[in-house]
């Protein structure tokens, strides 16, 4: 069964819809990039898939026993984040605050997990750093471990490499790779780079005028229309 | 000396006392916020607020109540779930609405003050409810037991809520997307600044609450680097300037409120060089 599935999902604001009729699927261990130009609701389909936005119409689906709020999300920076007074350790842990439900203070499990994620990005040299004096590709491995702490299945990604040099974007990518390939764990992105979402997922799902879903081997076959019929768009 | 030993005197008087109980009290309560109200772009938050609050007492003159507390505490928590409630997806921005909010409660309360009052000393009045003057030196015990319930219930709530506080003000929608109910932490903060602005609103009045709310805040984000350090440390420089305020205004004869603000504004100074020369070094 599938974790998330979308059927003639409808995405918008305040009534307005963006783009309609959308129709796919990701399963567990899926490697899925969304891919359209700016405006074209990329990032109204992942505020809508996360619940911060209410879909206009058709359905999203959840299976597997895996709820809205079990997905870890990697947003786009905010401004006020760039000069927020706060430790690694500490944005690190906040990811696992779900867990916490009314409880006021973390248990040793939420520690425990913090420590791991931590490890796990390399980033226990910086735990004791403060966040806004880290690179841009740093800032960003802390907030996917944030993301990780929150959910174990799966994770969303708002433009993960935006702002970041080639080598620190390659090293995202790779790291990305390895999260879905090692641990298993099932990987939403949204870019714009697509060549690199036609390297590394598995699935693609373009929006825009013309809407495909399918694998990255028939993307990469039907591109060549895509990239005439939208302008040459990269 | 004799004028000195003579001064020292004040501060065994009751109400000097009381006086500084309170403003101990207000000025860990409005530190203990203000980190997350600057991050948020909140900074005038404060000054929104006490104007309303000042609108409030405006509409409890007219309408001759004894106790104003309870319709401006009511009012100014409104405007302040008002003000948060849409956080960060609002369609008009913080400082905008804090503007509107503020410049309207001002305007509609001096307007009011000024058909209605029968008071022949309006101007007084008004200064005096901007500025806080005295009125920090003539509280009665009654107010001073209502100050301290309400400053332990703000810590304890504040205590309580730190994580989701964090959480929520660092990135709130990725709050939201994880499940938890940023609303309600979003409604939570709103009342608890509402109910120090009207506390803090007797020490230094409403213009200088702001100075209380942000300057502990923004002088502990020069030299510290993580979220609960920042907010220890304004907690702790935000009642130590109001002591230092206060008793200086006792000796020197000089407004209670301005003389905390400058306080406030020194150590601003010296927190702004001693980070400068961290990061030189």
């Amino acid at each position: 069964m599938a974790l998330l599935t979308c059927r003639g999902l409808s995405i918008g604001y305040e009534g307005k819809e963006v783009i309609g009729g959308l129709d796919f699927e990701v399963c567990e261990g899926d490697y899925l990039c969304i891919v359209g130009e700016n405006g074209s609701g990329k990032s109204t389909l992942m505020k809508t898939i996360l619940g911060l936005n209410p879909p206009l119409g058709g359905s999203i689906g959840f299976g597997d026993g895996l709820k809205q709020n079990e997905i870890g999300y990697l947003p786009q920076q905010t401004d006020v984040q760039r000069d927020f007074p706060a430790l690694v350790k500490e944005i690190v842990i906040s990811g696992c605050q779900n867990k916490l439900g009314l409880k006021p203070f973390y248990s040793k499990e939420d520690k425990a997990r913090a420590k791991a994620m931590t490890e796990k990005l390399g980033l226990t040299p910086l735990e004791k750093r403060c966040y806004r004096e880290l690179s841009g590709g740093q800032q960003q491995r802390v907030l996917l471990a944030r993301a990780l702490c929150a959910a174990e299945k799966i994770i969303l990604l708002d433009e993960p490499v935006s702002g970041l040099d080639p080598l620190v974007t390659a090293e995202m990518y790779e790291l990305i790779e390895s999260l879905n390939k090692e641990d298993g764990i099932t990987v939403i992105m949204i870019s714009h780079d697509i060549d690199a979402a036609m390297k590394y997922a598995d699935k693609i799902l373009h929006i825009g005028k013309n809407v495909f879903f399918g694998s990255a081997d028939e993307y990469r076959n039907a591109k060549g229309a895509f990239a005439s019929r939208e302008g040459g768009e990269a | 000396m004799g004028a000195f030993s003579d001064k020292l005197e004040y501060l065994s008087y009751p109400f000097v006392q009381y006086a500084l109980i309170v403003g101990i009290l207000v000025a860990l309560c409005s530190s203990l916020l203000g980190v997350t109200l600057v991050l948020k772009r909140f900074s005038f938050i404060g000054d929104g607020l006490s104007h309303v609050a000042f609108g409030a007492m405006a509409i409890a003159a007219v309408l001759k109540l004894t106790n104003d507390m309870p319709l401006v505490m009511i009012i100014t928590v409104l405007s302040a779930v008002l003000l948060l409630r849409t956080g960060q997806n609002a369609r008009i921005k913080g400082d905008a609405a804090i503007a509107m909010i503020s410049v309207s409660a001002l305007a509609i309360g001096y307007l009011l003050m000024n058909i209605f009052s029968k008071s022949s000393n309006l101007s007084g009045d008004v200064c005096t409810t901007l500025f806080g003057s005295t009125s920090i030196l003539t509280l009665s015990k009654a107010e001073v037991a209502l100050c301290i319930i309400l400053s332990v219930l703000v810590v304890i709530t504040f205590i309580f809520f730190y994580n989701k506080i964090f959480a929520v003000t660092f990135d709130e929608n990725f709050a939201r997307a994880t499940g938890v109910k940023a609303g309600a932490y979003n409604l939570l903060i709103a009342i608890v600044v509402a109910v120090i602005i009207v506390l803090a609103m007797n020490l230094v009045g409403s213009l200088l609450i702001t100075a209380l709310v942000i300057f502990p805040a923004l002088s502990a984000m020069r030299v510290f680097k993580s979220f609960r350090s920042v907010t220890i440390c304004s907690a702790v420089l935000s009642v130590f300037c109001a002591l230092l305020g206060i008793i200086i205004s006792v000796f020197a004869g000089t407004p209670v409120g301005s003389t905390i603000v400058a306080a406030d504004i020194a150590a601003f100074a010296i927190f702004a060089l001693t980070g400068a020369l961290k990061r030189g070094k």
